[in-house]
């Protein structure tokens, strides 16, 4: 592919959620947007795999970037959300106390959160919380109650941003990772393998691999990506009606602890491990962990014994060698760097392009027209709780029968404008093959359905 | 929102579906409908382009996907009406279902029911096999479905893990279409099919791990090798491009878990009687979703069974039967399972049999027993771990006061 004509405003490095929040952000401001993607679609990085909370913030670092961006984050999903019809499961957080060391720090952990401005966050005594949670095993003590917490889907809401920034002209290309970079003082020459990209500003979004990123443009880093592996667990579907509220740990110094949590999608999870290791390519499961936090799901909601597991994957998280988040600049080198953001990007990310969007502005010495108006476009629901494509007339049949998926989703997304790069980019849009039989079922019809429509195939030889 | 009624909605249109089904039109029943999911009726052996299929049935020997079209076609001539597309979101109460079609979702009322989901492979994920995930891991069913249906091959050297009739059905499959599998691996310490069976990998010169752990599945996009610990602690390597999670089956039962119907924890499917009949005197249970899992002529024969008890439960004047006393019958020690879980006390005293399987390969004398702990029958028994057993009730009178009863395995010496 030949350079690109005139240089972009802004080269954004990175599809994730905070790329593609950052692409909205821009483009909604009157940037011209380039965003790079090594991968064959968006979110196959750290934003793959997460819990899909939309957090309030009680927790965060009181006065820190990482709690403003949450914040910030938090309040325009839900000003925005109408509007590209995307889901909230309102289930509410507990913070459960199950045992005196851990009771013994709930009212910090109160007082914190209304240090935060989660005024609404109120400890409540054992019977209370097994009043509201039948199900929880008896030993529970107390918990601290945080209702503004709740649910979302963690893949169509970054769709969403990244489907609007490319209706208002944002260019996405994928498997193109950043392979040299050169500055003139002017411009940055970014090349990849899908050709030489020129812009006057650089975005870095690049998440697990940011620091990487830095040190190509400048030579060296100002910070280390230490990825940190989480391990998941889904239930099947049966075992939501056990749980309404999410059940947060008593978070520890290094994470926020295993979390269980119904899904979206109607599922029950358990998760995330916290496992430092140095690979950045392979987020493996693996046995001990995953019977560990089975056996935890199991000792805090014991009815899970009696559930079938329908999923098991592990995400790398971005962390860094410091805690809180790498937001930094060089505005006179057009750079602008939203590194280690690790586990609270989801909730943040729209927060974050505001940050830095505002930051990059600031540094512009012509700044770009707002588009006047920049319409959401609704995106397929796939929340279980709200009315899915299956139950409205005409819709050619149901492909994969565990989640409910029909061949007319399946069209629509193939055939939409930011169509999906690889089979999983079709079953975070779809939900196909994620249900209970892993694609016992559907696994061919999905292949026929995406022949010659996947950049990466399902099945790569013609048979005999 | 239409409403439509029958005598019988039999969900699910595999053999034991379908075969109920032809059955109860030959008894009379006038309106049976059979609801199929997916887009065609016939179930599993559909996938299965290989014989045998239909010695039982049909008296001659045929490929899975023929053997399932006669079946279809038998039904249909029979007056049967099938009806592909049709997903049960759920059974209420007195019949009433909750049908997702192409065109909404409508519901339909029905005397009696029968749920004939079937059952389906265990998956990577519920097995929690280490390691990445890459394209090319799949169940057999799949594989079957692309090989025979699509006219794909997902890959060219695959690890077939699992050591069950369905494995050595993977195998075959992979072997005619010139996929050539690399190793069978199984976790278990012995085979889980009659040994003698797998004289047929061993003439192919597949190698089979037995007692291996499957350390981990690695590659990028497509699987590039899996690494086993033996079973005398050396790792091993193989070299592959896929993994087919054969065997292993569960019940397909979340329709009828979620329509509140009791379950088994050994098989994870409804409890039923020696008549099918489930917790839901209107429901009735046939097929695999009921013992995950045994073949398509059992399933076949099964159905048809069960149709004769629907028959006559539509005959009897005052509404379902209902529950009569019944014994429950308990799997005990050594054994995984045994159906049915309770034998209904009629006027015949007798009762078919049970099925059962044990947890491993069993070799010695399977014991039945009354509650006070007195032996009613014993039975001797060899068989491999995945092995259907029979446990005959013959000279059993059910109404003789025995009081619940427990079948154990004692182990030979």
């Amino acid at each position: 592919m030949a350079a690109f004509g005139n240089p972009a405003d802004a080269i954004i490095i990175g599809a994730g959620v905070v790329g593609c929040a950052m692409a909205r952000r821009f483009a909604i401001e009157g940037a011209d947007v380039v965003v790079l993607e090594r991968a064959p679609d968006i979110l196959s990085g750290a934003s793959k795999a997460n819990s899909a909370i939309l957090h309030t913030g009680f927790d965060a670092p009181p006065g820190s970037v990482e709690l403003q961006c949450m914040q910030a984050g938090y309040r325009e999903y839900m000003d925005i959300r109408a509007g590209f019809n995307l889901p909230v499961l309102d289930t509410g957080a507990m913070v459960a106390a199950w045992n005196e060391a851990e009771e013994d720090r709930l009212p910090e952990l109160l007082q914190q959160a209304h240090l935060n401005g989660v005024r609404d966050a109120r400890l409540i005594s054992r019977a209370e919380v097994l009043s509201r949670e039948p199900g929880l095993a008896a030993h529970v003590r107390a918990a601290l109650l945080v209702p503004g917490e709740v649910i979302i889907d963690p893949w169509s809401s970054p769709l969403a941003y990244a489907t609007q920034a490319k209706a208002l002209g944002a260019r996405f290309l994928f498997r193109a990772g950043l392979q040299a970079a050169r500055f003139d003082g002017e411009v940055w020459h970014l090349e990849t393998p899908a050709g030489t990209v020129t812009g006057r500003s650089v975005i870095n979004c690049a998440g697990l691999h940011g620091d990487h990123v830095e040190t190509m443009l400048f030579g060296e880093a100002q910070f280390e990506i230490r990825p940190r592996k989480g391990q998941f667990v889904v239930f099947d579907k049966a075992a939501a009606r056990h749980l309404r509220t999410i059940l947060l740990p008593v978070p520890t110094a290094r994470t926020k602890g295993v979390v269980v949590t119904r899904t979206i999608f109607g599922n029950l999870l358990v998760g995330p491990t916290a496992e430092e290791q140095d690979d950045r390519e392979r987020p493996d499961v693996t046995r001990p962990e995953l019977e560990a936090l089975i056996a935890r799901a199991v000792e805090l909601v014991p009815a899970l014994a009696e559930v079938e597991v329908t999923a098991i994957y592990a995400g790398l998280r971005p962390a860094s060698d410091e805690k809180h988040y790498r937001v930094h600049s060089r505005p006179e080198a057009g750079y602008f760097c939203a590194g280690g953001i690790r586990s609270t990007g989801l909730t943040a990310a729209l927060g974050i392009a505001a940050h830095v969007h505002a930051l990059w502005a600031k540094s512009q010495t012509a700044s770009g027209s707002r588009h006047a108006s920049h319409p959401a476009m609704p995106m397929p629901n796939l929340a279980e709780h709200l009315e899915r494509d299956w139950q409205v007339s005409g819709h050619d049949g149901i492909v994969c029968h565990c989640e409910m998926v029909t061949g007319r989703e399946i069209e629509a997304t193939l055939a939409s404008s930011l169509p999906p790069g690889d089979f999983g980019g079709l079953r975070r849009r779809t939900r196909c093959a994620m249900g209970r039989c892993q694609g016992f079922n559907c696994l061919t019809r999905l292949s026929r359905m995406t022949e010659g429509r996947l950049p990466v195939p399902l099945s790569p030889e013609a048979g005999r | 929102m239409s409403e439509s009624a029958c005598d019988v909605a039999i969900i699910g249109s595999g053999p034991a579906g379908l075969a109920a089904a032809t059955e109860l039109k030959r008894l009379g029943v006038e309106r049976v409908v059979v609801l199929e999911r997916s887009d065609e009726a016939g179930g599993i052996p559909r996938h299965c382009g290989h014989p045998p299929f239909g010695m039982r049935e049909f008296k001659r020997i045929l490929t899975g996907p023929a053997y399932a079209q006669r079946l279809v076609a038998e039904a249909e001539a029979a007056g049967v009406s099938v009806l592909v597309r049709r997903s049960v979101i759920h059974i209420g109460p007195r019949g009433l279902l909750t049908v997702a079609t192409p065109n909404g979702t409508v519901e339909m009322k029905a005397s009696r029911i029968l749920v004939a989901t079937g059952a389906r492979e265990a998956t990577r994920a519920q097995l929690l096999v280490p390691g990445v995930r890459p394209l090319g891991i799949m169940n057999t069913a799949a594989l079957q479905a692309f090989v025979y249906q699509e006219r794909r091959l997902p890959f060219r050297r695959p690890v077939i893990i699992g050591s069950e009739l369905v494995s050595l059905s993977a195998l075959l499959t992979c072997r005619s279409h010139g996929i050539r599998p690399v190793a069978m691996v199984e976790t278990h310490p012995v085979v889980q099919a009659r040994p003698s069976f797998f004289a047929l990998p061993h003439l192919i010169g597949v190698p089979v791990f037995t007692g291996a752990e499957i350390l981990t599945i690695e590659g990028g996009r497509r699987v590039t090798f899996v690494r086993l610990r033996q079973r005398d602690g050396s790792e091993t390597f193989l070299d592959c491009d896929g993994v087919v999670f054969s065997g292993r089956f569960v019940a397909e039962a979340a329709l009828a878990g979620a329509s509140g119907l009791c379950l088994d924890r050994g098989t994870g499917g409804p409890m039923i009687d020696q008549h099918g009949r489930s917790s839901d005197p209107r429901i009735f249970v046939a097929g695999n979703v009921v013992h995950p899992v045994e073949t398509a002529g059992h399933c076949w024969a099964e159905g048809r069974r069960v149709a004769g008890a629907i028959a006559a439960d539509l005959k009897a004047t005052a509404g379902p039967v209902g529950h009569q006393p019944a014994l429950r019958v308990t799997a005990g020690a050594g054994l995984k399972y045994v159906v049915p879980q309770r034998l209904a006390i009629e006027g015949a005293a007798t009762a078919h049999g049970l099925n059962l399987r044990a947890t491993g390969a069993a070799r010695g004398k399977l014991v039945l027993s009354g509650a006070d702990g007195g032996r009613l029958l014993t039975q001797s028994v060899r068989a491999a771990p995945q092995q259907p057993i029979r446990f005959s009730l013959a000279g059993l009178d059910l109404r003789s006061g025995t009081g619940d009863l427990l079948l154990t395995l004692e182990p030979a010496p």
